[in-house]
């Protein structure tokens, strides 16, 4: 999540003030190229999404109406830009049509049931787990993905990334639910694979 | 977990976001937790849920730095050169 490093003001943002723009850039930059990293795998598109963001961020300061606050402001260019960028990449799988809408849940029971919350701490704290981490969360359609790094990554509230992204409250809650249970069954085949190894060693 | 009891499973799995995040209403707090006592399955996926959230906050937490030569480079996009050393 952002953390608030120190108080920024909007009144001299929007009265061009250089000094404190390059502030609003340190204090927001780091969760900005998380987010986009975490969305698009590369360092070099991260890097993209970043600059864009503050590029646009400084052109648009004039429209900042303090409606929401300027951290989820940026998140919304960011998401935007990252999702953008991801289109772009992939122009054959329109947004829209990634993630059927229904809310229909009936037909879905987990299918992976080991439970593996009994691995040694080392197991999750290894570079090869964070790796894991990343590529299922790359493996989600982008619609839930940037719903999960908002929320559970960066920490926003549920109304906070409905803002962020232009969704409902309820619309915000059914991606969330569907992008956490299809990472806890990619981990679990993941960490299950782990206890086996251990178990058999 | 009896056949019967799979039709109560899916119909708590709508909740469990809200469940996990302790956002949801007492009484179906009540009907969850009196089920999972007694369903090893539900069991597992509430607490392999949680463990899922909880090393992505986890992760959040030890990756939020941006390279110094990214912010070099996004400094300079922005005509921010002179507040580099800031």
């Amino acid at each position: 999540m952002i953390e608030k490093k120190a108080e920024i003001s909007v009144e001299a943002l929007r009265a061009g003030d250089r000094e404190e723009f390059s502030r609003l850039v340190d204090a927001y930059s780091g969760p900005i190229y998380r987010l986009a990293l975490k969305m698009l795998g590369v360092p070099t598109d991260a890097e993209d999404v970043l600059q864009n963001t503050f590029l646009k961020a400084f052109q648009h300061l004039k429209d900042f109406e303090g409606r929401s606050s300027l951290s989820t402001w940026l998140y919304r260019i960011a998401s935007n830009e990252a999702l953008m960028l991801l289109r772009k990449q992939r122009p054959e799988v329109p947004l829209s049509d990634a993630e059927p809408e229904d809310d229909d849940n009936s037909n879905y029971y987990p299918a992976q049931l080991t439970d593996w919350c009994c691995l040694p701490e080392d197991e999750f704290l290894s570079s090869e787990s964070q790796a894991a981490l990343d590529r299922a969360v790359r493996h989600l359609p982008e619609t839930q993905r940037i719903v999960f790094v908002l929320r559970d990554i960066e920490g926003l509230s549920i109304q906070e990334t409905g803002e962020a992204l232009n969704l409902s409250e309820a619309a915000v809650k059914t991606r969330l639910l569907r992008a956490r249970l299809r990472l806890r069954e990619e981990l679990s085949t993941y960490y299950g694979e782990r206890l086996d190894k251990r178990s058999k060693a | 977990m009896s056949e019967q009891d799979h039709s109560k499973c899916q119909s708590l799995l709508g909740s469990l976001s809200d469940y996990v995040d302790g956002t949801l209403a007492d009484g179906l707090c009540e009907e969850i937790e009196s089920h999972i006592a007694e369903c090893q399955n539900c069991h597992v996926v509430v607490d392999t849920l949680r463990k899922t959230i909880s090393l992505y906050h986890e992760s959040a937490a030890e990756a939020g730095e941006v390279p110094g030569v990214v912010r070099e480079r996004l400094f300079r996009t922005l005509n921010l050169d002179d507040y580099l050393r800031h």
